[in-house]
């Protein structure tokens, strides 16, 4: 069958794609993009957590055909969606209608290490993670990050308890967690302050 | 950070911005928040297959027949192998001794063995035609214990032995014996005033790396492959894989994908001969990518144990003697049991003087999954056995717990029970304190403003209690580890590294082949490089086989191993660019002839500070490369009667305090903290340092609750091999783990460095049965604990 839906600001149509197919697979799979990882398929450990519709869930657990016609964020684009969330508050002057239409910028594979997105600075939470060394092998950073940003969206000023909760369905094997803790609390406190 | 013991001695100028000693950030942070860093499940070519392997259903059988012909005539499908098509005479693998098929060969000795693979264009068409295989099984009795393993009339397992270990063990079915012996402990056992016995059970833990184990095989053109893969050490896999496929190591060329956590599950090899196989029987690219269920059948476990113990003392709290028997589950094959035999007899008694020692460990050969290698590797299982010991002789006593540890510890010039003097700072005691003078969280903590908040008690937000039957607990442990391989093997590292300059700038560019799994010492090498190249850019290469072997990441051993390997060619760089210096500017100053030179922010420096050159002129367009293997001071094996040798490199301590809330009603546990004191010798990069403890600790704290393998007893199947019915620490179940870090330098070892990755998993969980223990007065002999063991029920 043939998809057609909307990821991180982009129209995508996927071909031939199988219907026992997940959303997962064919983010990684066919469209190319893998930061959504694959670390259990059974929706149980959150590091394929992508945004569809603006609400979070686990895209291992999504049939592809479920996402016709609908919007999915994944961690390719969540700096560009994170940009236009602040512009679309005012905050730089761009009108909630533009931000509505907000689109990914492509990748620049000549950029080596510096990273992928050129054109965006990482979004606050990505910064946060890697400052605050809650980044170890890294395979569970993509799902926490969206997690953690929908929730500073929602609770701009959460409390440990409220962290916790919010990020209890993503497992990070790595860190033990306080890095993790240490990263969301910086995002929040860097989010509150502007910066 | 905490306190600095003994000054380090660093042979370089440390002032260059970046260096060590200082918690610079991750080469690979922005690429793995961007999600654009190339794990191995990430790999992807045009026109690729994937893999599937058909593994076996039962535990122990013999295969009578395998039909492949569905599976083949599947629209789709490439190719189908089994043994039959393995191309050489080399059929077998291991780290140690090669006692794992490739692929089933007439029988199978354990649950989820490989039997068959399949190479087809989707992976659920692989899926599908792998479970059209027809494989008959006639069933036989399966070992899954000592007693059935040990029996005059066991089947054994492995019929035909050959391998270094059978001259010296009691039974076929025992992998590796090695007894400890020291002193007289029968003697020593008159003068003890109390006598403590225990037996414990320690269940089987799984690494749970999250990156499942997955790659890509590409043929190339001269009949070789190109392998990407996740691994832990790509020198063992490659001597492992090779011969299978009947090519020169030359014509396998690995090269490291992105690895998603190791812990141990990645020293063996998984898919990677597999998808080799299969790519070069098809030609073309055939990438493989387990699933979580399969992940638990693809790689070994933490050995499950028995442990018996006797611990006497006298009436003032001086330990008399230890004698402890340590049984390890080896499962169908071998894998690293052999050194997890050696880790667990020789730190079997802890980080305790006790002059008369009798200590035996095992492992056996059962039909129960295979185990192997995971973080703390033997030390893991003593120190949970000899910890709750070291409690209940307190308890005897009627003493402190700490301060009976505290009277025991070992210290600096302590002889191990192998004979080996402690030749480097052991501050066990030290440890106890600091950890024990940590504030402790505040009673009855989950009390807010509004109320009880759930999400801090004991059941969570199932919503179980209020508080009401919740008692709190405290316990306390202490564990040794040691660092690197051990018992004589040649445990050395490789490093190639080049200067040159680079659009106007010196730039240095590290090239090993240590396998990065998360634990950072990408970061560390580039501050190594910095420190003792004085330049700011360094850039890290991938790790591949064209550079030589680096060891495997393990045993807390790269920052030690590889770390001192890349300091090594950094010195032997910087001396060719002195030389070149002296030969290019020598006559200009007299300094360059008399003065300790230093490299330093681009310049060559003397050590009072003057400027001679910048490396920019130098080095011209000349760039200065150097390729050199490392080794740290060599260790021997232990004697095979009494276990006397110097078998190890350095050890590594840590010590927790454990703080529980129980709802003894309902046997729920809750862990509100988890403290830990941690000697690191030298903490290269102290942010990376707090994420190895505080990952460590929640791995023990795992083990403590929650984790383990089921495995049924009468079918040897497992059935547990899911997420959700395999729990490993959530963010909710994971405690604050507040760190104090001691810097007591290793005069012995690169920096004064010590290994730190696996000491904090050792102590944590005897911390938390402790506290357990402390909080229900319940003896608690196995773990994890489980509410019916505190309720009774």
């Amino acid at each position: 069958m043939r998809v057609n839906f909307t990821v991180n600001g982009r129209p995508q149509e996927a071909d031939d794609v199988w219907e026992g197919e997940s959303l997962l697979y064919v983010l990684r799979e066919r469209l190319g993009l893998p930061g959504s990882k694959n670390a259990c398929e059974q929706g149980e450990c959150g590091s394929c957590t992508v945004r569809l519709d603006g609400v979070p869930v686990c895209s291992c657990l999504v049939a592809a055909g479920q996402v016709e016609g609908r919007e999915v964020v994944t961690v390719e684009g969540l700096a560009d969606y994170a940009r236009q969330r602040s512009c679309g508050t005012g905050a730089c002057g761009t009108s909630p209608d533009e931000a509505r239409r907000w689109q990914a910028k492509g990748t620049d594979s000549g950029t080596g290490q510096s990273g992928a997105f050129p054109h965006a600075t990482l979004s606050p939470i990505q910064q946060a993670f890697i400052d605050a060394g809650a980044v170890q092998c890294g395979f569970c950073t993509p799902g926490l990050l969206v997690a953690a940003d929908e929730m500073l969206e929602r609770n701009p000023n959460p409390t440990d308890a409220d962290i916790r909760e919010a990020l209890s369905g993503n497992l990070c094997r790595c860190t033990g967690y306080e890095k993790i803790m240490d990263a969301v609390r910086l995002a929040a406190a860097r989010q509150s302050e502007g910066v | 950070m905490g306190t600095n013991g003994a000054p380090t001695k660093i042979t370089q100028g440390s002032q260059t911005k970046g260096g060590i000693g200082e918690s610079t950030l991750r080469p690979d942070g922005t690429l793995k928040v961007t999600g654009e860093f190339a794990y191995s499940s990430d790999m992807w070519h045009e026109d690729m297959l994937w893999g599937q392997i058909l593994r076996s259903t039962v535990a122990h059988a013999e295969i009578v027949s395998i039909d492949t012909s569905e599976a083949l005539a599947t629209p789709g499908v490439y190719a189908v192998m089994t043994y039959d098509d393995l191309p050489t005479d080399v059929k077998n693998y291991g780290l140690e001794i090669q006692d794992t098929p490739v692929l089933a060969h007439g029988k199978v000795r354990h649950h989820g063995e490989p039997v068959a693979i399949v190479a087809a264009d989707h992976p659920e068409t692989a899926r599908r035609a792998a479970a059209k295989i027809k494989v008959e099984y006639r069933e036989l009795p399966v070992i899954t214990d000592e007693a059935s393993a040990t029996a005059p009339d066991a089947v054994l397992v492995h019929e035909d032995r050959t391998d270094h270990h059978i001259g010296h063990v009691p039974h076929p079915n025992v992998v590796h014996r090695q007894p400890i012996v020291r002193g007289d402990v029968t003697e020593a056992a008159k003068k003890a005033d109390v006598i403590v016995r225990g037996e414990y059970c320690f269940g089987m833990q799984d690494q749970a790396f999250l990156g499942p184990e997955s790659g890509l095989a590409v043929p190339s053109e001269d009949g070789g492959v190109e392998l990407y893969v996740a691994t832990q050490w790509l020198h063992s896999d490659l001597r492992q894989i090779a011969p299978v496929l009947g090519l020169p190591p030359e014509k396998v060329r690995m090269t490291l994908a992105g690895v998603g956590g190791a812990f141990g599950g990645r020293e063996d090899l998984s898919m990677q001969i597999h998808a080799c196989l299969l790519a070069l029987r098809t030609g073309k690219p055939v990438k493989i990518v387990y699933n979580r269920f399969e992940s638990f059948f693809g790689h070994v476990h933490r050995h499950p144990a028995k442990l018996y113990y006797e611990h006497g003392a006298t009436r003032d709290g001086k330990l008399t003697h230890v004698k402890c028997r340590i049984v390890l589950d080896g499962g169908a094959y071998a894998s690293a049991s052999p050194a997890v035999v050696g880790n667990a007899s020789s730190l079997g008694i802890g980080p305790y003087v006790v002059d008369d020692v009798d200590i035996e460990a095992i492992a056996l050969y059962t039909n129960n999954p295979p185990c192997g290698a995971m973080r703390g590797f033997g030390a893991v299982q003593a120190c949970f056995a000899y910890e709750a010991q070291m409690d209940k002789v307190a308890k005897e006593l009627g003493m402190d717990p700490v301060e009976f540890r505290q009277l025991n510890a070992m210290e600096q010039g302590t002889i191990m029970p192998t004979g080996q003097p402690v030749d480097s700072p052991a501050p066990v005691a030290e440890l106890l304190r600091r950890v024990k003078a940590m504030p402790m969280p505040p009673e009855r903590q989950w009390e807010s403003s509004e109320g009880a908040d759930v999400r801090q008690l004991p059941g969570g937000l199932s919503n179980t209690t209020h508080g009401e039957g919740v008692v709190r607990g405290v316990g306390y442990a202490v564990g040794i580890k040691n660092v690197g391989f051990s018992e004589g093997f040649d445990d050395y590292s490789t490093a190639k590294v080049r200067m040159e300059v680079i659009a106007g700038e010196p730039v240095a560019t590290v090239h090993t082949a240590m396998a990065e799994v998360g634990q950072g010492g990408v970061t560390v090498h580039a501050q190594i490089a910095r420190t003792e190249l004085g330049v700011t850019q360094v850039t890290i290469h991938p790790a591949d086989t064209q550079v030589g072997s680096a060891g495997s990441t393990s045993a807390s051993r790269q920052t030690y191993v590889t770390g001192g390997a890349v300091k090594n060619a950094c010195e032997l760089v910087r001396e060719k660019v002195l030389e070149t210096g002296r030969r290019k500017f020598g006559s200009y100053h007299p300094a360059w002839a008399t003065a300790e030179l230093l490299l330093e922010g681009g310049k060559v420096v003397t050590d009072a500070g003057e400027v001679l050159a910048d490396l920019v002129d130098v080095l011209g367009e000349e760039a200065v490369e150097v390729e050199e293997e490392w080794r740290h001071r060599p260790t021997e094996p232990f004697d095979l009667r009494t276990g006397q040798g110097n078998g190890h490199v350095q050890y590594s301590f840590a010590a927790h305090r454990a703080v529980v809330e129980v709802d003894t009603e309902l046997g729920l546990v809750k862990v509100i903290e988890l403290a830990c004191a941690q000697d690191v010798g030298k903490a290269l990069n102290p942010l990376s340092v707090l994420g190895q403890i505080q990952g460590g600790t929640t791995q023990g704290l795992g083990i403590a609750v929650m984790e383990e393998i089921v495995v049924d007893p009468k079918t040897a199947k497992v059935k547990n091999p899911s997420f959700t019915d395999y729990l490993i620490p959530t963010i909710l179940d994971t405690p604050t783990i507040p760190v104090d870090v001691l810097e007591l330098a290793d005069e012995h070892a690169p920096y004064g460095l010590r290994g730190i990755g696996e000491a904090p998993t050792l102590s944590s969980t005897p911390a938390v049965l402790a506290a357990i223990r402390n909080a229900t007065g319940l003896e608690l002999n196995r773990t994890p604990v489980r509410p019916e063991h505190l309720t009774g029920t």
